[in-house]
C-alpha cells in the first residue's frame, strides 16, 4: 500500500476558518475590503437560492433534471470572481456559481435542464463556454483555446487566461490527462480547477485516484495546489494567483478545491444509498456561507439591515427563477433542423421540407385530429 | 499551365495555398512537423510556416481533436492529421460528441472550421489498424461533412475548399492512391473548381451507372473500360455527406442500373443508404436492383489476404454482370 491515498486531508490553503476567523495565508496575501467580502456573501447566498429554486422546479416537473451546486458555492464564486473580463471559462454542468459570475442569467441555465435548448448562451459574449456533459471533454477545449491565446500573443501582464472546471471523477478520464499534458508541453495559459466534492455520483474519490489529485500535476510538470474549497477567500486568492501566473506566460496550474457536494449528484440520485449522514453533518459544519456570515457578524462588518436586504433579494430571485422557468417557450418542431451546419446541406434541407409538409398536413385537422 | 502532381503532393500544395491565404490556418498532428507526416503530406510546411502554425502534438488523438476544437473557438482554422484511419478511434468521442454537435449546441454561435485529414483504406500491405475504411461512422454523424478524393485535381482544390468551410470536414485521403499523378492547373481561381459537395461524372455511359469514391474510383474506371459489352457510366461520389443525390439520380434515370463499389464493409456501409434512396427515387426507372460490391463484414484481414478482401476489378465486373442479369 502506498502511504498516501486520495482522501488524505493534507494542509489546505485556507484564509477563513469555519468559525469565521480570518487567518490569511503567507503565500496568498489577499487585499480585500469589507465591501468586497459582503459582495461575495451576497453572491453565495443568491446562487444557493437559484440552485434550491431549480431543485424545487425539478420536483414540480418544470425541469427534467438539475445538478445541484449545494456546498460548492465558495469554490465557484471564489474562482469565478477571480476571472477577468477577457478570461474564458470552460465549465462542466454544475458550475451555476461560475455562470453567475460571468453574467449568465439564471433562466439561461435552466433551458438545458428543461429541455428547450442544448446550450443557451453565447460563449464568446460571456467568456463562458457551454455546459459540457461528456466528462473531461472541456479540459481539452480549454487547453486548445489557451494555445490559441498564445498564438494571438495575448499572454503577458494584460493577457488572457483560461480556466477549465471539472470534478474529481473527471480526473480519471483520458481527456483530462491529455489536457494536462498538452497544456504542459505547450506552456499554455490555462488553469485546471478541479472541484473535488468527494463523490462522482456514488463513487468516492478513492475509486478515482490513489494519490491526492493536486499531486498529479507534478507528474505533468506544473504546480498543483489544494485549497479549502469551502473558503471563498482562499478560492479567490489561489485562483487569482494561478490565473495571473498563466496570464504572464508561466503555464498551467492545477487547483484542487477540496469541498463537498451537500446535495444529491442530480435530482435523479439518491445519496442515502452510498454515503453516511454523519459525513454530511461533518461538512455542514464547514458550510461555505456560514463562515463568511460569522466573519462579517463577529467583526461588525455587516448589520441586520444588510443581511435582510440580501434575504429580500434572494426572495426576489427565487420568484424570478420560478416565473422565468415556466415562461421558457418550447422550441418549434422545425428547430430540429436548425444550425446543424454552417453551410447549406441538401440532405437536411430536404428532410426539413418533407417534415414541414408533413406537419402542415395536420393544419386545420383540429387539436385532436393530429396525434 | 498545369503542374504534374501526385495526390499526396497536390494535398500538400493545397495546404500550402490555404496557409498562405489565411494566417489563421494551422496544421497539427503527430509527426507533421519536421518529418512532414508519415506520408510526407505536410512536407516543408513546418520549415516555411514555423512550429507555431505546424504543430507537432503529443501522441494523443483525443487531445489533438479536443485542442483543435478549443483553437477553433479562439478563431483558428486547424487542419488536423490523424496518422492512420485505425487511430481515429481514440478521438471518436471528441469528434462525435463535441466537434459534430458544437454548432447545434451553441444555436449557431460557434463554428467548427476544422478539417480532419485521415489517410484511409487498404491496399498498401500494412499491419493491422492501418487499413480501415471508417467512413460510415462519420456519415452517420450529423454535423460533419465527409469528403474523399480520387485524383490530384480534386485533392488540390478540395483540401482548400475544406479548409475554407465553416463546418467540420472529415477529409479522407485514399492512401494507396497517394502516388497517382496528373496535371493540375494550380493557377486557376478556386471559385472555378467543382464544389466540394458535388458528385462528378468521371466517365459517360448509357447502360449502367457505376458509383465509387476515393480509392475505388480508379478500379471503377478500369472496370468500365474492361466491360466492352456495355457502356458504363462512372460517377465519382466525392462527398459522402451530404450526398449529391440529384447527380446520381439523374445518371441512374438515364442508365437504368446502379452498381455501388466501396472498400468499407457491406453492412451499414454508405452503399446501403444510397441504394435505398435511389430505389425510392428511381423505382420505375430501374431495370435491376441496386447492386453493392463491398468489403466483407469482417475485420480488415492480414495483408496477405487483402487482395481478396478489397473489391478488385473482377469483383466490380462481377457486380456489373449481376446488374445485367435481370
Ligand atoms: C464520459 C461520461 N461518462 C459518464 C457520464 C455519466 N456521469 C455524469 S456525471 C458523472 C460523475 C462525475 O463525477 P465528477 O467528475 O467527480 O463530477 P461531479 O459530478 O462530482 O461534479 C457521471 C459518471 C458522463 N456524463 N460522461
Amino acid at each position: 500500500m502506498s502511504d498516501t491515498t486520495a482522501h488524505e486531508e493534507p494542509e489546505l490553503i485556507q484564509l477563513l476558518t469555519p468559525e469565521g476567523e480570518l487567518t490569511g495565508h503567507p503565500d496568498y496575501p489577499l487585499d480585500i475590503s469589507a465591501e468586497e467580502i459582503r459582495a461575495l456573501y451576497r453572491d453565495l447566498v443568491l446562487v444557493r437560492r437559484v440552485d434550491s429554486e431549480a431543485v424545487s422546479l425539478q420536483r414540480q416537473g418544470e425541469l427534467g433534471l438539475w445538478a445541484s451546486l449545494l456546498g460548492q458555492e465558495a469554490a465557484q464564486i471564489g474562482s469565478g470572481r477571480a476571472l477577468g473580463e477577457r478570461d474564458m471559462a470552460f465549465p462542466s454542468y454544475r458550475e451555476h456559481g461560475v455562470a453567475w459570475c460571468r453574467g449568465i442569467a439564471p433562466k439561461e441555465l435552466l433551458g438545458m435542464f428543461r429541455g428547450v435548448t442544448n446550450g443557451g448562451w453565447d460563449p464568446h459574449e460571456h467568456g463562458f463556454h457551454l455546459y459540457t456533459i461528456v466528462i473531461g471533454s472541456q479540459a481539452l477545449h480549454a487547453t486548445g483555446y489557451a494555445m490559441g491565446v498564445q498564438r494571438d500573443g495575448a499572454v503577458g501582464e494584460d493577457g488572457t487566461a483560461v480556466i477549465s472546471y471539472f470534478g474529481d471523477g473527471a480526473t480519471s478520464q483520458g481527456d483530462t490527462n491529455e489536457a494536462f499534458n498538452f497544456a504542459s508541453v505547450n506552456n499554455a495559459p490555462v488553469v485546471f480547477f478541479c472541484q473535488n466534492n468527494q463523490w462522482a455520483i456514488s463513487e468516492s474519490t478513492e475509486r478515482q485516484s490513489r494519490v491526492p489529485i493536486y499531486k498529479r500535476a507534478a507528474g505533468f510538470g506544473f504546480p498543483g495546489v489544494r485549497v479549502d474549497g469551502n473558503d471563498v477567500l482562499a478560492c479567490l486568492a489561489v485562483t487569482r494567483a494561478a490565473l495571473d501566473n498563466a496570464r504572464e506566460g508561466n503555464g498551467p496550474t492545477l487547483v484542487e478545491a477540496f469541498t463537498y457536494r451537500m446535495g444529491a449528484h442530480t435530482t435523479n440520485d439518491d445519496p442515502s444509498r452510498y454515503r453516511a449522514s454523519a459525513e454530511l453533518d461533518e461538512w455542514k459544519a464547514k458550510d461555505p456561507i456560514l463562515r463568511v456570515r460569522r466573519y462579517l457578524e463577529n467583526n461588525g462588518l455587516a448589520d441586520d439591515a444588510f443581511f435582510a436586504s440580501v434575504e429580500t433579494e434572494s426572495e426576489a430571485i427565487g420568484e424570478q427563477v420560478r416565473s422565468e422557468c415556466r415562461a421558457l417557450p418550447d422550441p418549434e418542431p422545425l428547430d430540429i433542423f436548425h444550425e446543424v451546419y454552417a453551410e447549406p446541406n441538401v440532405q437536411i434541407d430536404r428532410q426539413r421540407s418533407e417534415f414541414a409538409e408533413y406537419l402542415a398536413s395536420f393544419e386545420g385537422a383540429g387539436a385532436e385530429g393530429g396525434r | 499551365m498545369g503542374t504534374n502532381l501526385t495526390i499526396g503532393k497536390a494535398i500538400n500544395a493545397g495546404l500550402r495555398a490555404s496557409m498562405e491565404h489565411d494566417p489563421k490556418v494551422l496544421v497539427m498532428g503527430e509527426d507533421v512537423g519536421r518529418l512532414g507526416g508519415v506520408f510526407r503530406v505536410t512536407d516543408g510546411l513546418h520549415k516555411d510556416f514555423g512550429a507555431d502554425r505546424v504543430i507537432d502534438t503529443p501522441l494523443a488523438e483525443s487531445g489533438i481533436v479536443g485542442t483543435a476544437i478549443g483553437m477553433a473557438m479562439r478563431g483558428y482554422r486547424p487542419v488536423v492529421e490523424i496518422q492512420f484511419d485505425g487511430f481515429f478511434f481514440p478521438a471518436a468521442n471528441q469528434t462525435f460528441t463535441q466537434l459534430a454537435k458544437m454548432r447545434r449546441r451553441s444555436a449557431g454561435k460557434l463554428s467548427m472550421p476544422i478539417v480532419m485529414r485521415i489517410p484511409y483504406g487498404g491496399g498498401i500491405g500494412a499491419v493491422e489498424h492501418h487499413s480501415e475504411s471508417p467512413e460510415a461512422y462519420f456519415t452517420h454523424t450529423a454535423g460533419l461533412r465527409v469528403v474523399t478524393v480520387a485524383n490530384p485535381e480534386d485533392a488540390y482544390w478540395m483540401i482548400q475548399q475544406a479548409v475554407r468551410s465553416d463546418d467540420p470536414v472529415i477529409f479522407l485521403e485514399p492512401k494507396r492512391r497517394y502516388y497517382e499523378k496528373a496535371e493540375v492547373d494550380t493557377a486557376a481561381p478556386i471559385e472555378e473548381a467543382t464544389p466540394m459537395g458535388a458528385a462528378r461524372v468521371a466517365r459517360h455511359g448509357t447502360d449502367a451507372t457505376l458509383l465509387a469514391y476515393g480509392p475505388m474510383v480508379k478500379t471503377a474506371l478500369q472496370a468500365a473500360e474492361a466491360d466492352t459489352d456495355h457502356s458504363i457510366e462512372v460517377v465519382d461520389l466525392r462527398s459522402l455527406s451530404p450526398v449529391d443525390y440529384p447527380t446520381i439520380v439523374e445518371s441512374v434515370k438515364r442508365t437504368g442500373r446502379l452498381v455501388i463499389a466501396h472498400e468499407a464493409p457491406l453492412s451499414g456501409g454508405p452503399g446501403g443508404e444510397i441504394a435505398a434512396r435511389v430505389t425510392e427515387e428511381c423505382f420505375y426507372h430501374l431495370e435491376s436492383p441496386v447492386i453493392r460490391v463491398a468489403a466483407f463484414d469482417t475485420p480488415y484481414p492480414q495483408s496477405r489476404l487483402e487482395e481478396h478482401y478489397l473489391p478488385d476489378l473482377d469483383r466490380v465486373l462481377d457486380g456489373v454482370d449481376r446488374a445485367f442479369a435481370y
